[in-house]
Parts: structure tokens; C-alpha cells; sequence
């Protein structure tokens, strides 16, 4: 089901959180609202299955306009943040909810839990109660909830901000393979960038109650629309150098050093103020420019190690790289940069 | 409990300041049960003596008729006070009632009002709705003055059910009446079953308002009918029978203390489960 927002507008007593948003969900994809806390996803995410009232603009589903039908007649399956599991009811009656209230009958209720219990690996966990499940069975049980009724839009609220780490990559995969299996449209909130990336077709950030820019993750990290998104996509992340074009494809950084613009933009005029965005995999690896400085910070994460770069006038440049230790704090490196893969911005912050 | 202290000096200094009262208590059961001689304190024959009014009218008058009316009138406070403080706590709690505020401060000040001064209030509206010397009237009143502290720890406790909950059962397509029902109810029976017992307590206990507002009712409730035996001045006056009577009376409120005494604690926590 294709899920369209049209000028969606949503004010809480004076203060409008979002202001004239559109956007379009494609039926059958999983799409990513991306942006820093508050900034208004979870109000989005809430307007969509009728908890919020919009202040104006339309939401339809398909083609029928759901703007003013209530949450029970919406048909979208939700997870909540902390999960919202009735605690006094076993799993197999949580999931049993939204069924039993709809009227269906006892064996055919008995069947769709044990259908969606199967798909959602929570089979041997039916009898117990929420109190009793761990994060990770919790979420899954939600999820099983949230799916039993066969809704058209499956919404999800920081699934996984409340797991541990290994946990959570295990949910990040199991979430996409049922979203997959179900081919439901989906829409997951979540403020961490390796979630919407690893999970989604697409990403929509915000920022402000406002969609930056919508893409395939690989797009969007390529060819960031603008600095914030740039700066908000890629862990560890990007170094942004201020500074003014030369003329002559060169960028000369405030603070004197002199690095190379991509070849697109080598046609420049001169003194134009620009933002060059350096993401630490494009520095240290490969490239045709090379850029001297001292190692000022050694962060080793197993399998790839982090440095900072400082050159020689104080700026500082990041570098990932697979494994090393013939590299140490305090060493003088020359280090190839890719400077094709530099990203630069306008003063308004706009990608060039 | 912290284990790093021994306990029993607290416990001995509980015992001892508690020692009076408890002795009194138990004097009191042996009393109803025993005759001592003239200027002893020990008892020297059993009896059931002291409590013939159970089944001798002649002795205080019939005690059956104020029992019963007693328990209609403490189980008519639990079903008042129940449904319309489950209902209201969680208008107040959750719904975006106009007014809120105005009820909220409404609340507190009733809770805070020492009723007693609203008696010549209420007593002008019973006589206007006919209610005055009635049972009805009576519990009405009674039930309407506990209204404020029960609407008040309804809505302590539905405060604490996490709003997601609700929504999570709008989206499962249930109205807001079946999600009320369904799952938040559930989630605050210990404070309906808190409040009721309160509620029962209280009705039990009231002496006040039947003594003031059905003076010459053809209706007694036991806190009445126990003033009636403690009159020194009365022809049947009999101290251990006032003491049987009186015990009698607050049986059945020690033995609910005795069952729930765990339940009841949570109504000051505000719900928290223990
Ligand atoms: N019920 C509400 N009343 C008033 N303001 C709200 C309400 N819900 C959210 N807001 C405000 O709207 C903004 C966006 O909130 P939200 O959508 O929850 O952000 P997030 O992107 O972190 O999910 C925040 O500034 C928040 O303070
Ligand atoms: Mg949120």
C-alpha cells in the first residue's frame, strides 16, 4: 500500500513542528525517517496512524484519504518504542488482541497467532507473559502484534533503541527479513543512521520538522543534498574544512593549507567560500594527492583503525583504515587523499 | 530490608511502645468472654454471657437488622465509590476534558475540606430532595465526601500506565471503551481493590452522618446501635457487654486489615507493584 503525505502540517498548541511536509512511501518498500531527536519523526510517524489530528495537508493510504478516519479504521500495524505489551497478558493473548477485538472466531484466531508466532521465531514463548521475555522477545512479540492483522502500513518507533548492541543487530536483520517476507510497506523511525542505512530501501532525513532529502542510502551518502545531511550520514564522521576556492582548482583552507578540489569543480572562479567535506575513507587510502601531517590521536576498533591527521597548520583530518599498528601517536605520515570524492558546499550549506 | 544492623532492638522498642495497646486488645477479647470477681482483673469463670445479644433481642434490642443495614451501607460506598472514581480518575487522568484543571484543584480541595462543614450544607439539600432520615441520603453523602480521595488515587494509578499501552490498543482497533475495559482496567485492580476496601472501612465505621442526618430514621446502623449500649444511664447497661458488642463491631474490619494489610500499603506508593 502506498503511503503519500500531502502538505502534512502539524502544530501542538503555538508551536508547528511540521510545516507542509510531502512525502511518498512506495507500496512494498521499507523507507527510513532519519533525523536527530525532536526533530519531529516521531509526530510524523503518530500523524500517519491517526494518534495525531493533522493541523492541515492530507495522508492517504493508496488512494483513500485517511486524514480523518480514526486509528481503528486506519489499518496500520505499529511498534512503540518500549514496545506497549499489555502486561497482563500472556503473548499469545497480546497477539490475540487486535484479532479477538475485530471478532473473529477462536480457531481461526488460534491459527493466525501460530502463523504470525511462526514467522516472527516466538513459538515457545506464547504462554508466557511480557514481564518474563527478554528485550529482544519483547520486540519480537510487538512485532507479531503489530503484523497479526495484516495491515497495510507496518510503522515502527525506535525498534531498536531499547536493545543492547549484539541484540540489536540480530533485530536489525530479523526486522528486514519479516518486512521482506510480509512485503508490507514499512516505515521506521529511528535517529541512528547505520539503522536506516543497513535496513531501508530508502532514507528520508529531517531535519527541524523538514525532509532533506529522500534516497537509496548508498545515494544519499554519496551525494549528500547539503552539510547537515553529510555530516549526520557516516560513523566516524565526515571533517568539514572552511575555507575559499583559489582559481586555479585548488581549495585554500582558513587556515592556510592548500588541498586539492575535485575535478568537477575545478572550474571555479577564484574567492568563493566554500565547505569541503572530507570523510575519513577518502583520506589515507588511495588517491592521487598527497597530504603530509602528524599523527595526533590513534583509535584502533579491531578491525580498522581511526586516526586524526593534523597537518601542519592545525587542521585536522581523519583517516580510516583496515587494521595497522606500524603507524603511532606523534609519527609524521604522507597520506594519499581521493580528492574526486571530496564533497564541497556552498556558504547556505548546499551541496556543489 | 538492609541487612547491616541486627533488627531486634527495633522490634523490642516497637514491642514495648505497642505493649499497651496490645494488652488492652487482649483484655478486651478475654473480657467479652469471661466473668471476674467483684475488684479483680483475673477472670475466674467462661461465658458466652456477654454475647447473648447475638441471639437474644431482649438483651440491646435486635443486632441483625443494624448489621445488615451496616453492610448495605459499606458495600453501597464500594460500588459507588468503585465506579464512579474508576471512571472519573481515568476521565481525569487521560482524557482532554475542558475544565481539567478546574476539576483537578477541585479535587484537592475537597480532598483537603474538612467535610464536617459542609454538614448544614448538605443537610439543607437532603431535606430539599427528601432525602433527610433516609438510608439513601445517608450514603449518598457519605460516599459523595470520599468521591474526592478516591477520584484522586484512581487517577495516581492510571497516571502510571504508560500511554503507549493505550494507544497500542487503539491501533489494535479497539474503541476507547474496550481498551479502558480490556487494558487499563486491569492494570489498576490494585487500586479498586485498595479503594474498596477503604471504601467499606469507611461506610463500616460512620457514625457522623447517620447520627446527624437520619436522627429518627426507623434504620440503625452498628455505630448507632453501639451508642445505644454504651449509655451508662440506659436500664441495660452492661460494661462487658459493651465491650462484646464493640468487638463484635470491629471484627470484621480487623479480619479485612488482616487479609489485605499487603494490598492496602500500595495505595500510598501510588500503584508501584511490590
Ligand atoms: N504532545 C506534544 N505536545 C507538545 N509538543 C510535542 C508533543 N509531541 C511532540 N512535541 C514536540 O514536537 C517536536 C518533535 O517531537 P517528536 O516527533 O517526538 O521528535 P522525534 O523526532 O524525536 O521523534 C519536539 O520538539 C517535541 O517537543
Ligand atoms: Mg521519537
Amino acid at each position: 500500500m502506498q503511503v503519500t503525505l500531502k502538505n502534512f502540517t502539524k502544530t501542538f498548541d503555538d508551536t508547528t513542528v511540521i510545516d507542509s511536509m510531502n512525502l511518498a512511501v512506495n507500496d512494498g518498500e521499507m523507507l527510513a525517517l532519519l533525523g536527530p531527536s525532536g526533530c519531529g519523526k516521531s509526530t510524523t510517524l503518530f500523524a500517519i496512524c491517526g494518534i495525531h489530528r493533522i493541523n492541515g495537508g492530507q495522508i492517504l493510504f493508496g488512494d483513500r484519504d485517511v486524514s480523518d478516519v480514526p486509528s481503528q479504521k486506519r489499518n496500520v500495524g505499529v511498534v512503540f518504542q518500549n514496545y506497549a505489551l499489555y502486561p497482563h497478558l500472556t503473548v499469545f493473548e497480546n497477539i490475540a488482541f487486535p484479532l479477538s477485538v475485530r471478532g473473529d472466531s477462536k480457531p481461526d484466531i488460534e491459527r493466525e497467532v501460530r502463523a504470525i508466532a511462526a514467522l516472527t521465531h516466538i513459538e515457545e514463548l506464547l504462554a508466557r507473559r511480557p514481564a518474563q521475555l527478554s528485550g529482544g522477545q519483547q520486540q519480537r512479540v510487538a512485532l507479531a502484534r503489530a503484523l497479526v492483522r495484516k495491515p497495510d502500513v507496518l510503522l515502527l518507533d525506535e525498534p531498536l533503541a531499547n536493545l543492547d548492541a549484539k541484540l540489536r543487530l540480530e533485530m536489525r536483520s530479523e526486522i528486514r527479513r519479516i518486512q521482506l517476507e510480509t512485503g508490507i510497506t514499512a516505515i521506521l523511525v529511528t535517529h541512528d543512521q547505520v539503522e536506516a542505512m543497513s535496513m531501508c530501501d530508502r532514507i528520508a532525513i529531517m531535519n527541524k520538522g523538514e525532509i532533506l532529502q529522500i534516497a537509496t542510502p548508498t545515494d544519499m551518502y554519496r551525494a549528500p543534498v547539503n552539510k547537515f545531511v553529510a555530516g549526520f550520514l557516516g560513523n566516524p564522521p565526515i571533517v568539514m574544512l572552511e575555507g575559499r576556492t583559489s582559481g586555479d582548482g585548488r581549495f585554500l583552507v582558513k587556515e592556510g593549507t592548500s588541498l586539492p578540489l575535485p575535478a568537477r569543480l575545478a572550474g571555479m572562479p577564484g574567492d568563493t567560500p566554500l565547505s569541503l567535506g572530507v570523510r575519513p575513507e577518502h583520506f589515507g587510502a588511495a588517491g592521487a594527492n598527497r597530504v603530509e601531517g602528524t599523527i595526533s590521536f590513534v583509535e584502533p576498533q579491531g578491525r580498522e583503525t581511526l586516526f586524526d591527521v593534523t597537518l601542519d597548520d592545525g587542521v585536522v583530518l581523519r583517516s580510516i583504515q583496515p587494521a595497522r599498528d606500524d603507524v603511532v601517536f606523534g609519527q609524521k605520515v604522507v597520506w594519499p587523499l581521493d580528492a574526486e570524492k571530496l564533497l564541497a558546499f556552498d556558504v547556505s550549506g548546499r551541496a556543489v | 530490608m538492609t541487612r547491616n544492623f541486627s533488627a531486634w532492638p527495633i522490634y523490642a522498642l516497637l514491642g514495648i511502645l505497642s505493649a499497651p495497646l496490645a494488652i488492652m486488645y487482649l483484655f478486651l477479647v478475654i473480657d467479652t468472654f469471661t466473668n471476674a470477681p467483684p475488684g479483680s482483673l483475673i477472670p475466674n469463670e467462661f461465658t458466652f454471657h456477654h454475647w447473648r445479644f447475638l441471639w437474644d433481642p431482649t438483651v440491646t434490642g435486635d443486632v441483625w437488622g443494624p448489621t445488615l443495614t451496616t453492610f448495605l451501607f459499606a458495600t453501597s460506598m464500594v460500588v459507588i465509590v468503585l465506579a464512579i472514581s474508576s471512571t472519573a480518575g481515568y476521565a481525569i487522568s487521560r482524557l482532554n476534558l475542558p475544565f481539567r484543571r478546574f476539576f483537578l484543584s477541585g479535587i484537592m480541595v475537597m480532598h483537603a475540606f474538612p467535610s464536617v462543614t459542609l454538614i448544614i450544607g448538605v443537610f439543607l439539600v437532603l431535606q430539599y430532595a427528601g432525602l433527610y432520615n433516609t438510608l439513601i441520603g445517608v450514603i449518598l453523602v457519605k460516599a459523595s465526601l470520599m468521591l474526592p480521595f478516591g477520584v484522586w488515587i484512581m487517577k495516581g494509578f492510571y497516571d502510571q500506565v504508560p500511554w503507549e499501552i493505550e494507544m497500542a490498543g487503539v491501533q489494535d482497533g479497539a474503541s476507547r471503551f474496550t481498551v479502558w475495559r480490556r487494558l487499563i482496567l486491569p492494570q489498576v485492580t490494585p487500586g479498586l481493590l485498595s479503594l474498596g476496601i477503604f471504601a467499606f472501612i469507611d461506610g463500616w465505621s460512620e457514625f457522623m452522618l447517620p447520627r446527624i442526618l437520619a436522627p429518627s430514621a426507623n434504620f440503625q446502623v452498628l455505630s448507632t446501635y453501639l451508642n445505644v449500649v454504651s449509655d451508662p444511664n440506659s436500664t441495660t447497661y452492661n460494661f462487658n457487654l459493651f465491650k462484646s458488642v464493640g468487638l463484635y463491631y470491629t471484627l470484621p474490619i480487623l479480619v479485612l486489615f488482616v487479609v489485605f494489610q499487603n494490598r492496602l500499603m500500595n495505595i500510598f506508593g501510588g500503584g508501584t507493584k511490590g
